[in-house]
């Protein structure tokens, strides 16, 4: 097409008025039920939690299975991020961050798990054995009773000590 | 380097879990939560959209972390402040897209997600989707590098690397932050005291020297060009001052035009070096009024690290005060805190 024919067109447009409403609309409309499948987003309130639970019970066995060979008996010593661990923080090296003295909300880490663990095959794990490694990983912690009991009720609230630790730096663009 | 385009095959990479082998035709972009209509967009229909091009530059949050370390790290510009790249990117607006999905006026945030391994997530705030926000998919004409986000990626101008995330694949909508791991524990920065700073969103106003600079070797007395690059994620800038004397004078560089928003600026200002000890800095202004701190000022408020860190540690990030190359008297070039 020309330039010229173009800019006519665009012209046309506009005087009929339709021009700024009137996008390509090639999107492909999506019902709930698409949309579920790809929706692995946890918020922090709890939204978009699934079904299911598990307890640190569970998670151990599942842990054994599919975690230990990078984050070590009982959560430390791998060679991937120590996932117990609450020593205080002294200086300003993220070394220091572990899920206890800094992690600020719990859904983070079933999210976390949920999509990215185990490494080499992420997005394998079941919706109860998420919560049990959760319920597990909070249990090594002592922020939750070992017996306790993971779902979308109980997880969101969990009490994460540092919480309150952070300063949002630019407030005025959120 | 010199100029200000940071070509395709030397543009930083950070990836959090190694590159996607991702097929394009069957790549999706689905776009939900609080819109009016749920969408879903592949590669092809993309490329039937209304498209803009402009030049900007992407820095990761942890570049130059080098520079929490208590003594100068003897490193080249490459290994203190690599992690930033300029490139012309062109792609849909993300504001396009949400014409069409129209939006809930509950929402405030959009939640991005990558089709990597790790589906690496950051929340944006719905102001910055709708101001500049782009779907990118071509980096100076060409396609995205694989290693930049190919097929598609989020690019949000002058804001954090990582928030700018690549292999796109969804976009929520939703009231709240997600505070996903890359953004309430990786992308958090702890400050002196035990508290943490969230959300920085912003690379702010920075500027340093390529030439003379680490690495380098005077070639004798005389006439030198002092060039470097200066940047800011709140817009254009302003100016930049260049000392040859460890900031006790200032000579205003040129900019070589055109200054565009959000873009790398390269300075230049002649320099003749009588052969004695120098102490060369840059320090940049932007539109917006911010100057880059000095480097007291930035330590005071950030802290040091107790001991020096490994180049490709991170211990920290958003570093954005002064850089100081030391030309010794036989002409070597090192790197020292003034």
């Amino acid at each position: 097409m020309s330039m010229h024919k173009l800019t006519g067109v665009a012209a046309l447009l506009l005087v009929s008025g339709v021009a700024s409403a009137d996008g390509p609309n090639l999107g492909k409309r999506l019902s709930a039920q698409e949309i579920a499948a790809w929706d692995i987003s946890i918020l922090p309130d709890g939204g978009n939690l699934p079904p299911g639970s598990g307890n640190a019970e569970q998670g151990a066995r599942a842990y054994a299975q599919k975690c230990v060979a990078c984050h070590g008996e009982s959560g430390k010593g791998g060679i991937a991020a120590a996932l117990v661990g609450s020593a205080p923080i002294t200086t300003i090296s993220g070394a220091q961050k572990t899920i206890a003295n800094f992690w600020p909300y719990p859904t983070t880490v079933f999210d976390f798990i949920r999509r990215a663990m185990p490494w080499q095959q992420p997005k394998s794990l079941t919706d109860d054995e998420v919560y049990a490694l959760t319920a597990y990983i909070f249990a090594l912690n002592k922020l939750i009773a070992e017996d306790a009991t993971m779902n979308a009720e109980t997880l969101p609230k969990v009490r994460m000590p540092n919480r309150d630790g952070f300063i949002v730096r630019f407030p005025e663009k959120m | 380097m010199n100029g200000t385009v940071t070509p395709n095959g030397l543009h930083f990479v950070i990836l959090h879990s190694g590159v996607p082998d991702i097929d394009p035709d069957k790549h999706r972009l689905v776009i939900h939560g609080l819109v009016k209509q749920p969408l879903e967009f592949s590669l092809d229909t993309l490329a039937r959209y209304p498209m803009v091009s402009r030049m900007g530059f992407v820095e990761c949050g942890g570049n130059s972390a080098p520079m929490f370390s208590p003594q100068p790290m003897q490193a080249s510009v490459q290994a203190l402040h690599g992690l930033a790249s300029n490139a012309e990117w062109t792609g849909v607006l993300l504001s396009t897209l949400l014409e069409e999905t129209g939006i809930d006026p509950k929402a405030k945030w959009v939640v991005a997600e990558g089709a990597d391994s790790l589906g690496v997530s950051r929340s944006v705030p719905l102001g910055k989707a709708l101001d500049d926000a782009m779907i990118a998919l071509y980096q100076n004409g060409e396609r995205l590098m694989p290693g930049n986000g190919y097929p598609m990626r989020l690019l949000l101008p002058g804001w954090e690397g990582n928030m700018n995330i690549k292999y796109l694949r969804r976009l929520k909508l939703t009231d709240q932050p997600a505070m996903t791991y890359y953004e309430s524990k990786i992308y958090s920065q702890l400050l002196p005291g035990g508290k943490s700073y969230q959300f920085y969103f912003l690379q702010e106003v920075k500027s340093f020297i390529t030439h003379p600079s680490f690495g380098m070797a005077m070639k004798g007395n005389g006439y030198y060009e002092i060039s470097g690059v200066a940047y800011s994620g709140n817009g254009r800038i302003a100016r930049v001052m260049v000392s040859a004397d460890g900031g006790k004078s200032w000579a205003q560089a040129a900019l070589q035009e055109p200054v565009l928003p959000k873009a790398f600026t390269r300075f230049r200002a002649p320099w003749r070096w009588d052969g004695s000890p120098a102490v060369l800095q840059s320090r940049a202004w932007d539109e917006a009024g911010n100057a880059q701190p000095l480097r007291a000022e930035f330590v005071a408020k950030r802290g040091e690290l107790p001991k020096p860190a490994p180049i490709l540690a991170f211990p920290n990030q958003h570093y954005n005060s002064l850089t100081s190359w030391a030309v010794a008297a036989n002409g070597e070039v090192s790197h020292v805190y003034a």
